[in-house]
C-alpha cells in the first residue's frame, strides 16, 4: 500500500496543481471558458453525458484494441519473417517502413471507401499507424542475439526453429515489449482518426462537439481517450513485468 | 612429471590434428600455416598476446569457422556433439534457471528429458552448484555464473573441452579455485582440454603442455611440455619448479609482445 502510494502521489501532485490552476485562471477570466473550459465543467459534462461518452469509449476501445491486437500479432510475425535472412530484409523492409511514413489522416478517406463506415475502418486505421514500431523493434531484437550464444546453439546442432524459439525470440522479448508499448498509444490515436472520418466513438463525439462549440465535451472525450491509452500502456507494462520480472534488468527493483 | 594414464586414455578424449591451417578475414591473416598435434586426453594451454588469433584457433577446432586452407581433423570422427565450448563470459540464458541452462545442450541435441535433468543435476554437483538449480543467472555471482557455464559444457560428457579465457573476468581467489576444479575434472574424466589464455600463471598451473603463438600471423613460437606434478594445489604456485616453467613461458611471450 505504501509502495503504491509512493508511486501515485508524485504523479498526482502536478495534475492537482494543474487542475486547480486552470480552474482559477478561467474563473478570474484570464482564459475564456469557451476556449478552454474549467476542469469543473469538463467533470460535469462527464457526469451529465456519461451514457453517450462511455458508449463512445467502449466503441473506441474495441476499435483500438482490435487494431492493436492485429498489429501486435502481425508486427511480430513480420519481424520474425524479416529476420530470417538479409535478402528478405532488403526485399521487404522498405515496404514495412511505408507504414511508418503513411500520413494516416490522408489515407483515412480511402479506408472508408474500402471498408465502409464503421468499425472496420477504425480497426484498419488503428492497425496501420501502430504496426511499424512492432515490426522495427521485433526485427532489431531478433537481430541482436548474443553471437556467443548463437555459436553455442550451432555447436549442439540446434535447428533454425529451436534457435528462434529458445534463443532469439526470448532474447528479443524486452525490445518487442517496447514496440508494443509504443504501438498501444498509437493504436488509440489511429482509432480516433478512423472515427473522425468514418466511425462512431470518441472520435466522432469530438468531431460533433467541435461543430457545436462544446469545448467541455471535446475535453471530456479527449480525457477518456487519454485514459484509454494509459490503460493500454498499463496493461503492456503489466505483461512486461510478468514476462521479464525474473531476468531482465528493466523489470527488477 | 605429467603422465597420461591408461585409464584416461580408455575414457577417450579426442585427438586433434591441425595441418597447415590458415584462416584469413578479408585481407587479415589470423592463422598462418599452423600445424599442431594434440593427443587424446591432453591438457593443452594456448598462450599468446591479445589479437594473435587464439580465439579464432579455438573456433576453428570447434568448427564454428571454416579454415581458409588446411585441415582440422578430430578423431574419433563422429565427434559432432562431443565438443563443448566455454566462452570468456558465462553467456547463460537469463530467462532460464540454473538447471534449465545446464540442460540446454541435451535439449538441443534431443536427449530424453527425464534423463537429461538427472545428468544436468550431476553436472551442477560437479561444479558445486547443486543448491542453486532453481535460481536465475541474475541472482548469481560472476564466479557462480561461470561455474554454471562449465556445468553446461560438461553435461554432454564431452570428449573435447574448449575454453576461451573462461576465468579472465573473475577475481583471483575465485579463479584459483576454478583452476583447481577444472584440473580435477580433467583428471576424473580423461577428456582432451584446450585452454586459451593470455595469463602465463594460469597456463602454467593448468596445463601439461603449453603452446605460445607468435604475435603476428598465428604461428607457433614455443611448444613445451611442463614438468609439473599431475595433481596441482595452490602450494605449487610458490614452488621453484613452477617458477621455472613460468620463466620459460614468460621469455617466449616477451619476445612476442
Amino acid at each position: 500500500m505504501r509502495k503504491i502510494l509512493g508511486r501515485v502521489v508524485p504523479a498526482a501532485i502536478p495534475l492537482v496543481v494543474f487542475m486547480v490552476g486552470m480552474e482559477w485562471l478561467v474563473r478570474v477570466g484570464w482564459i475564456k471558458a469557451f476556449l478552454v473550459p474549467p476542469p469543473s465543467a469538463v467533470f460535469n459534462t462527464l457526469l451529465r453525458d456519461w451514457r453517450e461518452l462511455f458508449t463512445a469509449l467502449a466503441k473506441t476501445s474495441a476499435g483500438a484494441l482490435a487494431g492493436f491486437a492485429l498489429s501486435a500479432t502481425g508486427g511480430i510475425a513480420i519481424g520474425v519473417f524479416l529476420s530470417s535472412s538479409r535478402a528478405i530484409q532488403r526485399a521487404f523492409y522498405p515496404y514495412a517502413v511505408f507504414f511508418q511514413t503513411v500520413p494516416i489522416i490522408a489515407v483515412a478517406p480511402l479506408l472508408v471507401i474500402w471498408f465502409g463506415y464503421g468499425m472496420r475502418t477504425v480497426v484498419a486505421s488503428a492497425f496501420i499507424v501502430s504496426i511499424f514500431p512492432v515490426i522495427a523493434n521485433t526485427l532489431s531484437g531478433l537481430l541482436s542475439t548474443d553471437p556467443a550464444l548463437r555459436d553455442l546453439f550451432r555447436l549442439y546442432g540446434a535447428s533454425n526453429s529451436a534457435t528462434l524459439w529458445k534463443l532469439r525470440f526470448p532474447a528479443a522479448l524486452p525490445q518487442i515489449l517496447t514496440g508494443l508499448r509504443i504501438a498501444g498509444g498509437l493504436a488509440v490515436i489511429g482509432a480516433i482518426v478512423g472515427e473522425f472520418i468514418g466511425g462512431q466513438g470518441l472520435g466522432s463525439v469530438v468531431d460533433v462537439a467541435r461543430t457545436q462549440q462544446r469545448t467541455d465535451k471535446v475535453f471530456a472525450a479527449v480525457l477518456l481517450a487519454s485514459a484509454l491509452g494509459l490503460a493500454l500502456f498499463g496493461f503492456i507494462n503489466l505483461l512486461s513485468r510478468v514476462l521479464l520480472r525474473r531476468w531482465h534488468a528493466s523489470e527488477q527493483d | 612429471m605429467a603422465v597420461i594414464t591408461a585409464g584416461r586414455l580408455e575414457n577417450g578424449g579426442a585427438a586433434v590434428r591441425l595441418h597447415n591451417l590458415r584462416r584469413t578475414f578479408d585481407d587479415l591473416v589470423v592463422i598462418n600455416r599452423l600445424t599442431l598435434d594434440i593427443r587424446a586426453g591432453e591438457f593443452l594451454a594456448i598462450l599468446g598476446p591479445s589479437g594473435c588469433g587464439k580465439s579464432t584457433l579455438l573456433r576453428l577446432i570447434a568448427r564454428l569457422v571454416e579454415p581458409t586452407t588446411g585441415t582440422v581433423e578430430v578423431t574419433p570422427a563422429d565427434l559432432k556433439f562431443h565438443t563443448a565450448y566455454v566462452f570468456q563470459d558465462a553467456h547463460l540464458l537469463p530467462w532460464r534457471t540454473v538447471l534449465e541452462n545446464t540442460v540446454l545442450p541435451l535439449e538441443l541435441m534431443g536427449t530424453d528429458t527425464a534423463e537429461s535433468a538427472a545428468r544436468a543435476r550431476a553436472a551442477l554437483a560437479e561444479v558445486g552448484l547443486a543448491e542453486a538449480e532453481v535460481r536465475y543467472p541474475a541472482q548469481l555471482s560472476g564466479g557462480m555464473r561461470m561455474r554454471v557455464s562449465l556445468a553446461r559444457a560438461l553435461v554432454t560428457q564431452p570428449k573435447l573441452l574448449l575454453l576461451d579465457e573462461p576465468f579472465a573476468a573473475l577475481d583471483e581467489i575465485t579463479r584459483f579455485r576454478l583452476d583447481i576444479r577444472l584440473r580435477e575434472l580433467w583428471l576424473e574424466r580423461g577428456m582432451t582440454v584446450i585452454f586459451v589464455t593470455h595469463s602465463i600463471t594460469e597456463a602454467a598451473f593448468l596445463a601439461d603442455r603449453a603452446v605460445v603463438l607468435t604475435r603476428k600471423g598465428g604461428g607457433i613460437k614455443m611448444d613445451r611440455r611442463l614438468a609439473l606434478p599431475e595433481i596441482r594445489r595452490n602450494e605449487l604456485r610458490a614452488s621453484p619448479e613452477f617458477g621455472r616453467e613460468m620463466e620459460a613461458l614468460l621469455a617466449a611471450m616477451e619476445e612476442e609482445s
